[in-house]
């Protein structure tokens, strides 16, 4: 006799519910699929179409890569640039959005619901509003990604202030150093490890998301992607799709290096 | 030279301090011993204010501070505190550590952009060479032992040229060698230079060793206040109700 232990022993009536919520959760899922049209026979009919693609991407032409060297610059310029004013909305921003230094429990919780909006919305609805504001082209690109990433940098920055040591301040603010001294020599050394960490994070996740913001006409590699594609030269597409996984994977390699680096103790 | 008088402190109900008053000399160390929760810490605090006493004065070199910012500020700059975990800044260097108890002689312009006058540095060394450390200026301060830490602690303390030190448990996670070391830069230091020290210990051996005198303290209020040599079984007793002295004695056997 073998007896089944998961977590806390269960009576009866926690069995029957256990039980039912189980089914409920089965039935919804499989509702919801239906909805969404999951289909396992659909994917099986549809694999031929996806393998005939993929094969008219083959070879790829490498003679399009030439082509490709202003958007990939202007892809990552378009990801330096929207980190970087991220930083410039997000720095000044975070002291009023960390609990240990905000002014009032009103500006803490304003301040956190301003990074909650600008973070919830994606950066690509984000560029589609800036391309009918500021017109097509990378600059309403910029906006897309300043704003996101400021929501993003503004609760980071100001999730790595509340996590400083309280004990050095107290040390400091025993001295008789200023407010603003308190600051800068014991928040700032040991919340400054987290805002660049941060920092890199953002710049890898703008890098990508700068790849498809030429998609909704905002600059960047994806505008060649996208049309590639609608002009069916799939050989065309398929150098995109590798240039933009060799640049997504560069970032991610220098950046966890950096990251290293940075964050030794 | 600190001057407590009628120090009080309640939270909720609890009290905290009940009416202290004592008086530290200029160059004299005392030692503050009591159980925990006696109200030792809360003792310190309630001096340099990072506790706001409810009632009583403190005079530090014959002088009470406004109880405004300003006022505080000054009170602080002359009265250095000394932790039971240091309070170092983690990540920056032993100097800059030092330096940070310059800061309240400093404009603070100067400061933020890390622009440090040549008087503030000549302090910093003379400070860590006190303590024998001006060869790790350099090193990050979490680098360093616990007791370099701490001395690098004692070190800030006595860049800000206070008139007072508060040691709150300075040795308290630190091994019996390195606490020695600890207390005595610290009675040199009062010595050499005429600061009147308050430390807080719970080793009654460590407070018989280093002490000029010895503050007993229970239940927020003071039960003790004579030489070391004066401190015999009955006065232990006083401040360590239902404690063998035997068992006070042990820890500092080793």
């Amino acid at each position: 006799m073998r007896t089944f232990i998961l977590g806390r022993a269960w009576t009866a009536r926690q069995w029957v519910m256990s039980a039912v919520t189980g089914v409920l959760v089965a039935a919804a899922l499989a509702w919801s699929a239906g909805s969404i049209d999951l289909s396992l026979t659909e994917l099986v009919r549809g694999t031929p179409y996806m393998v005939d693609l993929v094969s008219r991407m083959m070879p790829p032409n490498w003679d399009f890569l030439p082509r490709l060297a202003r958007p990939v610059f202007e892809t990552v310029q378009l990801a330096v640039w929207g980190t970087l004013l991220a930083i410039a909305l997000a720095l000044p921003l975070c002291f009023l959005g960390a609990r240990n230094l905000s002014p009032s429990p009103l500006v803490f919780h304003a301040t956190r619901q301003l990074f909650n909006a600008a973070r919830g919305i994606n950066e690509i609805i984000f560029a589609l509003i800036f391309v009918a504001a500021v017109g097509l082209g990378p600059f309403a690109g910029v906006l897309a990604l300043t704003i996101h990433g400021a929501g993003m940098l503004g609760k980071f920055f100001a999730e790595a202030i509340e996590e400083a040591d309280p004990r050095p301040v107290e040390g400091l603010r025993a001295t008789g150093a200023s407010p603003l001294q308190v600051i800068v020599f014991a928040v700032l050394p040991q919340a400054l490890p987290g805002w660049i960490a941060a920092t890199l994070y953002r710049l890898e996740v703008n890098l990508r998301a700068a790849t498809i913001l030429g998609m909704v006409g905002a600059g960047g590699i994806g505008f060649e992607l996208y049309s590639s594609l609608k002009l069916f030269q799939y050989e065309d597409t398929a150098v995109c799709v590798l240039v933009i996984l060799a640049m997504v994977m560069t970032a991610d390699y220098l950046s966890s290096k950096l990251r290293a680096k940075i964050l030794a103790p | 030279m600190i001057e407590v008088r009628g120090l009080s402190k309640r939270y909720g109900t609890l009290v905290a301090l009940d009416a202290v008053s004592l008086d530290v000399a200029a160059g004299e160390m005392v030692i503050v011993l009591g159980p925990s929760g006696a109200g030792k810490s809360t003792l310190l605090r309630c001096i340099n204010r990072l506790v706001q006493p409810d009632a009583g004065e403190v005079r530090i070199a014959g002088e009470a501070p406004p109880r405004d910012r300003d006022g505080l500020r000054h009170l602080r700059a002359q009265v250095g505190m000394i932790f039971q975990d240091h309070n170092l800044v983690p990540r920056l260097s032993v100097l800059k550590n030092v330096l940070t108890g310059r800061l309240s002689h400093m404009p603070v312009w100067s400061s933020v952009l890390q622009l440090f006058g040549e008087e503030d540095l000549r302090i910093a060394h003379e400070c860590l060479r006190r303590v024998q450390l001006d060869d790790r200026a350099w090193s990050r301060a979490n680098r360093l032992s616990g007791g370099q830490q701490q001395r690098v602690g004692i070190a800030r303390a006595l860049a800000q040229q206070p008139h007072a030190i508060l040691a709150d448990e300075p040795v308290a996670s630190l091994d019996p060698q390195t606490a020695r070391v600890i207390l005595d830069d610290l009675r040199r230091a009062s010595r050499e230079l005429g600061i009147a020290v308050l430390c807080n210990l719970h080793q009654v051996g460590y407070a018989m060793e280093f002490a000029d005198r010895i503050v007993g303290i229970h239940a927020g209020a003071v039960v003790f206040d004579a030489s070391p040599k004066a401190l015999d079984e009955a006065s232990l007793a006083r401040i360590y109700p239902g404690l063998e002295s035997a068992d006070l004695r042990e820890d500092e056997a080793a």
